[in-house]
C-alpha cells in the first residue's frame, strides 16, 4: 500500500518523510478496495544514482524522474519515455516519480539561455524536453557500456544494447541493467557531445502505440490529488475571497466566527477573510456565516456586457506590421469589415483550487502538498509568505484534476501557507466550486475589428485587424496569418485594464483570434463565391506545411461544402505553433436556436509525435472544450462581480451534446515535436461558425453561439 | 453524532457533525478519497458512489441517509482493479486529468447491473449527469460498450 501511494511523490519526500507524514501513508487504505499499481517499488535492490534523472536497481528497474505536471496531457508518460527510448530501457520495468521541485536541476528555459523554470504550460513541454532527454537517455546508455567494458574487458566500440541490457556479440554474453547497476560507476558519464543518439527509424517507443503510465490508477480512484492527503492533526482552510477583485474585506462578526464550533483561528488577507477549521463541515458553516465590508475596487465599474459593446480602436497601437496596409486598402477592388466579440470564460477543471501544508513547529520550514503547473512557483510563493528561504520548503507535486492554465498561479498555496501560519498543524485548503468561479482568471473578452481589401480576383491583398479588450498579452498571441499568403498585415492592440483578473486558458489567445479571423476568412470566400476549403488552398500556395493539413482535413471528411439534408460543413484552420485544420458537421434547432456538432474531423500537423495515441485524446479533448466554450460557456461580469457560480449556471459541454465521431489525421512528419494539448482547439468556433453560414447564408459574429444568441441572428436579416 | 452503515463490505460507525454529508465523510472521516469533490450541489458526478446498488451523488447526501444501508465506493467495485468497467477504460485509455474517472465508472457499473447490453442512447442518457471537462466522451461511451461486451462473453 505505502509504496503504491508515495508513488506520485518526489525523491525529495521519501528521503525527509517526517513519522506524521508515514503514518498517513501507511494508514491510507486500511479498508479493502486499493490495490497496488503499475510497478511496486523494490525496497532490497541495491539503487543506483545515475545521474539526476535515473536510478537503477539491482532487480532491473529504472526509475526516471519526471519533471512536468500530470494533468492529464500525458507528459509524464511521454518524457521519461522519450529518455528510456534513447537509453534502451525496457519499457516494462520503468517506474516514473515525480522529480523533485528543484527547476535549477529540473526546470528547462523557454528560449536558448532563458530562465530554467518548472511551469507546464502552453503546450510546450515535450518542445522544450525532447532534445534533453534524448540527450541524456544516450548518455547514460554510453554510461553502461562504459561500465559493462570495463567489467568484461572488452573495447567499448565491441558492445551494443537490447531493452535493458548490454551485449557483447562477438563473446555471446549479455548484461542486464541491474547487474550493471550492482557494481557500476557513473560518476563521470560520456559527455553528451561524444554521445551518439538513435536514427529515428529505429525508434520502438517514441511514435508507437503505449498506454499511458497514470490511466491504471486513473480507474479505481488510487491516483493521488493534492485534494486526497491526509495527514495527523490536519484542520481544515476555507476562505471568503473578494467577490470584486482587488477588494480588501473588513470582518464585522469577527468574534462570532470565531466562537463557532470547530473553529480554530479567523486570518485576515488582503483579499479576503480566511478561517481554519477543525472539520470541513465546521469550516464551510462559519464560512457562509460571515459578514464582510469591502472597500471599493477598480473592479467595480465594470460590467463585461456593455463594456464589450462599447469597445472602440481608437488608442489601439500597432503590434505586428507586414507590408503597407493603408496603401494597400486604398488600391483595394472591394473592401470587408466585420466585428466579432468572445466573452470571458472560465478554467472549469474538474478538481477546484486546494492545497495541504505542514509547517515545522517554529514556522521556519514547509512542506506542501499541491498539485501545480508551476510547482517551482508555489515554492517561491510559499517562502514569501513565510518569510523564509526557498531551502526550506519541499514541494510535493502531486496529479492535476486538471489545469488548462489555471494552476498556472500560485495564490492557493500562499493562501495555504498564510492560514497554516495561525494554528499548530498542517492545514488543508479547500476551494468550493463557487470559489473557483467567483475567483477564477478567465480568459479574456475581446472585441475584434477587421478590414479587408481584396483584388479583383477577390484575394486579400489588405488584412488588418484590431484586437480589443483586457489581459495584455494573452490577448497578443495567435493573431498571425503568415501561413496565408497576404502581401500586407497589421494587428493592432488595445489594452482595456477592468481589473479583473485574466488568465492563459488551453491556447491562450488563439481560441478568440482563430474563430474571428477564419471566420471573418470564411465571410471573404464566401462573399467571393468561392468554396471556403479552396479560398484557403488558394492563399497557402507558399506554405507546403500548412497546405498539406488543410488538404488532409479536406481529405479525411470529404469536404463538401454544399448542405445537405439540414447538415452542412464548415472548415477552420489554425497555427497554435502546430497547425491544425477542423472541419466541423452541424445541424440547427431553427426553432430552439441549438446548434448541434454531429461530427468532427481534425488534421494535425505537431512535428515528431512521441505518443500517437494520447496525441487523439488531446485533439479529442481540445475539440470538446472547442465546442463547449463556443457554443455554451461564458462569464458574465456586473458591477465587478462574476455573474454565475457553479456548473448549474456555467454549463460545460455534456455528453449528450459531444459529437457522435472525432476523426483525427496525424500528419507524419520529422520535423522537431510541437504543441498538441491545445492545437486542437482553436480552429473549433471558425469550423462551427463557417458550418452555419453554409447552413443560413448568415455568421454568428458573438461567441459563444448560445441558443438565445443564435435565434437573435436567424431573426435579423443580416 | 453516529451513523452506521456498510461500506465495501465492511460495517463502519462514524461519528460527525449531524450536517455532515457523505462525500466529506467518506473522503476526511474514512480516507476513502477516490470519491471526488466537484461541483457540491449534485450537478457534476464527481461524487459518484452506490447507495444500496443506487448511484447516488454523495455531495448532496446527508450522513444520516445512509443509516443501515450500503454504500459502495470505487475502492470497493472491484478487485485489483479487474472490474470489467475498469479493464475497459484502461483499454480504452479513457481517463485524462482523472479526477471524474471514479464518477464516471461508478455512474456506468449501474447502467450495466441493470441493463447488460446497452444502447449508444442508453448509455448516453444514464452518463449524461457526469461531466468530464477534459473531453473523454466519446472514449467514456467506446470503454462502456467494450465492458457490456466482455460481459456478454
Amino acid at each position: 500500500m505505502m509504496r503504491n501511494k508515495q508513488r506520485n511523490m518526489s525523491r525529495r519526500h521519501f528521503l525527509a518523510t517526517t513519522g506524521g507524514a508515514t503514518i498517513f501513508i501507511g494508514g491510507y487504505c486500511l479498508l479493502p478496495g486499493c490495490t497496488e499499481k503499475g510497478i511496486a517499488e523494490d525496497k532490497e535492490a541495491i539503487k543506483k544514482e545515475v545521474n539526476v534523472w535515473v536510478k537503477l536497481t539491482s532487480s532491473d528497474q529504472v526509475i526516471i524522474y519526471n519533471p512536468a505536471a500530470e494533468m492529464g496531457q500525458g507528459s509524464m508518460t511521454a518524457v521519461p519515455l522519450v529518455l528510456a527510448e534513447e537509453m534502451d530501457a525496457d519499457w516494462s520495468k520503468v517506474k516514473i516519480l515525480n522529480s523533485p521541485v528543484e527547476a535549477e536541476t529540473y526546470g528547462v528555459g523557454w528560449s536558448p539561455g532563458g530562465t530554467k523554470n518548472m511551469t507546464t504550460a502552453g503546450s510546450r513541454t515535450i518542445r522544450s524536453y525532447y532534445q534533453l532527454m534524448r540527450e541524456t537517455g544516450a548518455q547514460i546508455r554510453a554510461g553502461l557500456l562504459q561500465n559493462a567494458a570495463e567489467k568484461w574487458q572488452v573495447n567499448v566500440e565491441e558492445l551494443t544494447t537490447k531493452p535493458g541490457y548490454v551485449i557483447h556479440e562477438i563473446s555471446d554474453r549479455t548484461m542486464s541493467f541491474g547487474e550493471i547497476a550492482e557494481f557500476g560507476n557513473f560518476e563521470s558519464l560520456p559527455t553528451i557531445s561524444s554521445v551518439k543518439m538513435k536514427d529515428p527509424k529505429d525508434f520502438r517507443l517514441i511514435g508507437k502505440v503505449l498506454p499511458r503510465y497514470d490511466v491504471p490508477s486513473k480507474t479505481d480512484g488510487t491516483a493521488t490529488y493534492a485534494m486526497d492527503i491526509q495527514l495527523p492533526g490536519m484542520m481544515y482552510g476555507f476562505i471568503n475571497r473578494s467577490a470584486v477583485h482587488g477588494a480588501k474585506p473588513e470582518l464585522t462578526n469577527e468574534s462570532e466566527i470565531k466562537n463557532m464550533e470547530g473553529v480554530v483561528s479567523v486570518v485576515t488577507l488582503d483579499h479576503g477573510i480566511g478561517l481554519v477549521s477543525e472539520s470541513v463541515e465546521a469550516g464551510l458553516k462559519a464560512k457562509h456565516q460571515m459578514k464582510i465590508n469591502w472597500a471599493d475596487t477598480l473592479a467595480l465599474s465594470h460590467n463585461s456586457e456593455e463594456d464589450l459593446k462599447a469597445y472602440t480602436i481608437e488608442g489601439a497601437s500597432e503590434s505586428k506590421k507586414d507590408g503597407d496596409v493603408d496603401s494597400a486598402i486604398k488600391t483595394a477592388t472591394k473592401v470587408h469589415e466585420a466585428t466579432f466579440t468572445n466573452k470571458y470564460v472560465y478554467h472549469a477543471q474538474m478538481e477546484p483550487l486546494n492545497a495541504v501544508i505542514s509547517l515545522s513547529t517554529d514556522k521556519q520550514s514547509a512542506e506542501l502538498w499541491i498539485g501545480s503547473q508551476a510547482p517551482d512557483r508555489a515554492k517561491s510563493a510559499v517562502a514569501q509568505t513565510l518569510g523564509i528561504n526557498e531551502s526550506k520548503v519541499t514541494v510535493n507535486q502531486l496529479f492535476l484534476g486538471g489545469g488548462f492554465g489555471r494552476r498556472t498561479l500560485s495564490g492557493y498555496a500562499a493562501e495555504c501557507a498564510a492560514l497554516a501560519m495561525s494554528v499548530n498543524g498542517p492545514v488543508k485548503l479547500i476551494w468550493t466550486r463557487e470559489d473557483d468561479v467567483s475567483y477564477g482568471a478567465f480568459r479574456p473578452q475581446v472585441k475584434h475589428f477587421f478590414k479587408a481589401g481584396l483584388d479583383r480576383e477577390g484575394r486579400i491583398t489588405s488584412w488588418d485587424h484590431t484586437a480589443v479588450g483586457p489581459g495584455g498579452g494573452l490577448s497578443n498571441g495567435g493573431a498571425g496569418v503568415s501561413h496565408y499568403d497576404i502581401p500586407n498585415v497589421r494587428f493592432m492592440r488595445k489594452d482595456v485594464d477592468h481589473g479583473i483578473r485574466t488568465k492563459h486558458w488551453r491556447a491562450v489567445g488563439h481560441g478568440p483570434h482563430k474563430y474571428a479571423i477564419e471566420t471573418f476568412i470564411d465571410q471573404l470566400a464566401r462573399s467571393n463565391n468561392t468554396d471556403p476549403y479552396l479560398y484557403r488552398l488558394e492563399m497557402m500556395k507558399g506554405n507546403e506545411r500548412a497546405r498539406r493539413v488543410l488538404e488532409r482535413a479536406a481529405e479525411l471528411s470529404n469536404w463538401d461544402p454544399t448542405p445537405s439534408r439540414g447538415k452542412a460543413m464548415g472548415i477552420a484552420f489554425a497555427d497554435r505553433d502546430s497547425f491544425s485544420c477542423g472541419v466541423a458537421q452541424i445541424s440547427l434547432n431553427h426553432d430552439t436556436g441549438v446548434i448541434r456538432v454531429h461530427k468532427y474531423w481534425c488534421a494535425l500537423d505537431a512535428g515528431v509525435i512521441v505518443q500517437p495515441d494520447n496525441a487523439l485524446a488531446q485533439v479529442e479533448g481540445a475539440v470538446i472544450m472547442g465546442i463547449s466554450s463556443s457554443l455554451k460557456e461564458q462569464i458574465d461580469i456586473k458591477d465587478g462581480k462574476v455573474v454565475q457560480s457553479n456548473f448549474d449556471d456555467y454549463p460545460i459541454l455534456r455528453m449528450s451534446e459531444a459529437p457522435e465521431s472525432i476523426e483525427v489525421a496525424l500528419i507524419d512528419s520529422d520535423e522537431a515535436p510541437d504543441g498538441i494539448g491545445e492545437a486542437g482547439l482553436p480552429a473549433v468556433g471558425g469550423a462551427i461558425a463557417s458550418a452555419f453560414a453554409a447552413l443560413t447564408g448568415k455568421y454568428l459574429y458573438d461567441m459563444p453561439f448560445t441558443p438565445e444568441r443564435v435565434l437573435a441572428v436567424l431573426k435579423d436579416a443580416l | 453524532m453516529k451513523t452506521s452503515f456498510e461500506l465495501n463490505g465492511n460495517n463502519v460507525s462514524v461519528d460527525t457533525a449531524e450536517d455532515a454529508t457523505l462525500l466529506w465523510t467518506l473522503r476526511e472521516r474514512l480516507q476513502l478519497t477516490s470519491t471526488k469533490f466537484g461541483c457540491g450541489i449534485s450537478v457534476c458526478g464527481a461524487c459518484t458512489v452506490h447507495l444500496d446498488r443506487v448511484a447516488v451523488r454523495s455531495c448532496s447526501m446527508p450522513i444520516t441517509s445512509v443509516e443501515g444501508k450500503k454504500v459502495t465506493t470505487i475502492e470497493g467495485l472491484g478487485e485489483n482493479n479487474d472490474h470489467p468497467l475498469q479493464v475497459a477504460f484502461q483499454e480504452e485509455q479513457v481517463p485524462q486529468c482523472g479526477y471524474c474517472q471514479s464518477g464516471q465508472i461508478m455512474q456506468a457499473a449501474t447502467l450495466l447491473a441493470s441493463n447488460p447490453n446497452p444502447s449508444r442512447d442508453q448509455i448516453i442518457s444514464h452518463m449524461d449527469g457526469n461531466l468530464c471537462r477534459c473531453g473523454t466522451y466519446n472514449r467514456i461511451i467506446k470503454a462502456i460498450n467494450k465492458a457490456a461486451e466482455e460481459d456478454q462473453l
